[in-house]
C-alpha cells in the first residue's frame, strides 16, 4: 500500500487522508462501529419523496433488534414482544369481525405506502396479504414469506365467533393483525394497526376473511 | 438457419401447451425468455451504449475509450464482474453506474451532480443505463469475483450487509424481509436469496435487464431504486453510499456466478 502513497501524493491533505486509510488497512473498524457508521450511511443516502418521507429510517426498538441476520437476545425479543402488546387498541364495543368480502378485496390489495401513491391514509391502503400469505385457494397468485391460512378458523375450530371458546384466538388474531410484534418480536409482517396502515373497520374484514365460518377460506 | 430440430422442438411445446393449464409462472417467464434469447431489446441499448462509448460528446468533445473501469484505460471487457471496487482517483468504491457518470464528468465534461439528479429514463439517466447495458454485455459469460483486498471494499462489504438487514419504515421491511431465505415468493414471483450465492444468472448477476412489463431497460441502480420504493423506504440517492455498499454484498456473495447480464425480465 505504502507504493500508492510514492506514486500519488499530490497534496498534504491527500496523504494524510491515504495514511489514515492505509492505518486501517488490515484491520476493519469494529463491529459497532461499522453499525454506526451504516445507520449514517442509511441517513445520508436517502432523501424525502412525495409521502415517503426520511423519517421512516429511524428506527424504533424492534426494527433496531431485528436488524441483523442474528436474532435478538431472549430479553430483548420479550421486551419488544411486551411492549408491542401493550400497543394494541381493541376494536370498539367488543366488535371484532366485518364483512369478509370487504376482506378479500383488502387482501388483494397491494397498494398503498410508496413514494408513488398520493396519500397514507388507510382507506388508501391494501393489506397485501397475498403477497405473502395463501388465503382462499381459489386465488392461485399468492406469495409464501408467510404460512398458509387457507381454513385459518376452521382449523382452529372457530365455528361462532361469539361463543367464548373462541375468544382466544379471535383476540389473538386481532392482536397478530395489529401489531404481529407481539407475538414474535421479529415478525416479517407488517404491523397494521399499530403503524396506521389499515383503520378497525378494515381490521375487522381481514378478520372475517379469516375467521367467518361463511368466508371462502373456511370451507 | 436453426436446425429444423429446434423448429420440431418448438412445435411440440406449443402443442403440449393447452395440457398444462397448471404451468408454474416461472416456468412460462423462462420459456418466454428462451424465445427471446436471440432477440432481447436489451440488445438495442446495448448497441446504443456501444456507440456512446465512441462517440465524441459533452462540452470536452471526448469519447469514453480512455474511461477506466477498474481494469486499466478503455479496458472493457470483465470489467463489470468485478464493480463494485475501489478507484484510487475518486477515493471511493463505485458501482457501474457511478462509475461512468465519474468517467462522463472527468473526460467528456458532463456535470456528474445534474446527471445524478436526472430521472431514470430521460437525459443523460438514460444514456448512463445504455453504456451499462453496454460494459456489462462484454462480460457476458463471465464469473463475478469483486476485489475485496482494499480496506475500503472490505468496509463497503460490512456496511453492505448491514443495509441488507436495515428495517424501517412504515412495513418494518428491509431487503432480508424478501430476499433473506430459499424458495420464497410475493404471489407468484420467485424471490433470489441475496445473503449468499443465488447461483448463475440470477440477482446482481442478472442486471442491467430488460423488462417486459413496461419496456424499460434497467439498470442496478433503477432495481434497487424500484426494490426500496416498494420497502416503502424513502427515496435512494443515485449513486448513494448505501446502493453501493448493497451492490457490493450482493456482488461479493455472488463470487462465481455466472453473468447473464443484460437479461431479460418479466
Amino acid at each position: 500500500m505504502t507504493v500508492m502513497l510514492i506514486h500519488h501524493p499530490t497534496k498534504i491533505a491527500a496523504v494524510i487522508t491515504l495514511a489514515a486509510a492505509i492505518s486501517s488497512c488490515s484491520t476493519l473498524p469494529s463491529s459497532g462501529e461499522l453499525d454506526q457508521q451504516a445507520v449514517a450511511t442509511m441517513k445520508a443516502s436517502f432523501r424525502d419523496q412525495g409521502i415517503a418521507k426520511v423519517d421512516r429510517l429511524n428506527q424504533d426498538l424492534g426494527q433496531r433488534a431485528c436488524s441483523s441476520a442474528m436474532a435478538p437476545s431472549d430479553e430483548v425479543a420479550k421486551r419488544i414482544e411486551s411492549e408491542s402488546v401493550a400497543t394494541i387498541k381493541w376494536p370498539a364495543g367488543g366488535r371484532y369481525l366485518g364483512d369478509w368480502r370487504e376482506g378479500e378485496k383488502l387482501a388483494q390489495n397491494g397498494r398503498g405506502m410508496t413514494w408513488t401513491d398520493a396519500s397514507a391514509a388507510p382507506k388508501d391502503n391494501g393489506a397485501n396479504c397475498y403477497n405473502c400469505h395463501q388465503i382462499d385457494k381459489k386465488e392461485i397468485s399468492f406469495g409464501t414469506i408467510g404460512p398458509s391460512l387457507w381454513n385459518y378458523g376452521k382449523l382452529r375450530g372457530v365455528k361462532d365467533v361469539t361463543d367464548a371458546a373462541a375468544a382466544p384466538i379471535v383476540q389473538y388474531t386481532w392482536g397478530k393483525l395489529y401489531n404481529s410484534k407481539a407475538y414474535a418480536a421479529c415478525s416479517n409482517m407488517p404491523r397494521f394497526g399499530h403503524m396506521g396502515l389499515l383503520d378497525e373497520d378494515q381490521l375487522r374484514h381481514l378478520m372475517a376473511l379469516l375467521l367467518d365460518p361463511k368466508s371462502p377460506v373456511n370451507q | 438457419m436453426r436446425p429444423l430440430w429446434i423448429v420440431a422442438a418448438g412445435i411440440g411445446v406449443l402443442v403440449a401447451l393447452p395440457a398444462q393449464a397448471q404451468k408454474s409462472s416461472a416456468d412460462a417467464i423462462a420459456e418466454y425468455r428462451k424465445m427471446l434469447e436471440d432477440g432481447n431489446p436489451a440488445d438495442l441499448f446495448e448497441a446504443k451504449g456501444e456507440a456512446l462509448w465512441k462517440q465524441k460528446r459533452g462540452p470536452k468533445n471526448a469519447s469514453l475509450e480512455q474511461c477506466d473501469l477498474g481494469k486499466g484505460a478503455g479496458v472493457v471487457k470483465g470489467a463489470f464482474v468485478e464493480l463494485p471496487r475501489y478507484f484510487a482517483d475518486t477515493g471511493k468504491v463505485q458501482d457501474l453506474e457511478s462509475r461512468l457518470v465519474t468517467c462522463m464528468a472527468t473526460l467528456q465534461g458532463f456535470n456528474a451532480e445534474e446527471i445524478a439528479k436526472t430521472p431514470f429514463g430521460r437525459g443523460e439517466q438514460d444514456n448512463v443505463t445504455a453504456l451499462a447495458t453496454y460494459v456489462a454485455a462484454a462480460s457476458r459469460g463471465l464469473r463475478f469475483n469483486l476485489p475485496q483486498l482494499h480496506a475500503e471494499e472490505r468496509r463497503m462489504y460490512e456496511i453492505g450487509k448491514r443495509v441488507f438487514y436495515f428495517r424501517g419504515g412504515p412495513y418494518d421491511f428491509s431487503c432480508a424481509s424478501c430476499h433473506g431465505e430459499d424458495g420464497k415468493r410475493i404471489r407468484l414471483q420467485d424471490l433470489p436469496n441475496l445473503n449468499k450465492n443465488p447461483g448463475d444468472g440470477i440477482g446482481f448477476a442478472a442486471w442491467p435487464a430488460y423488462r417486459v412489463s413496461n419496456g424499460q431497460m434497467w439498470g442496478m441502480q433503477l432495481r434497487l431504486n424500484d426494490c426500496y420504493r416498494q420497502q416503502r423506504f424513502p427515496y435512494p440517492g443515485f449513486g448513494s453510499e448505501a446502493t453501493i455498499a448493497v451492490s457490493t454484498y450482493m456482488g461479493v456473495n455472488a463470487k462465481g456466478a455466472e453473468s447473464i447480464a443484460p437479461s431479460i425480465k418479466r
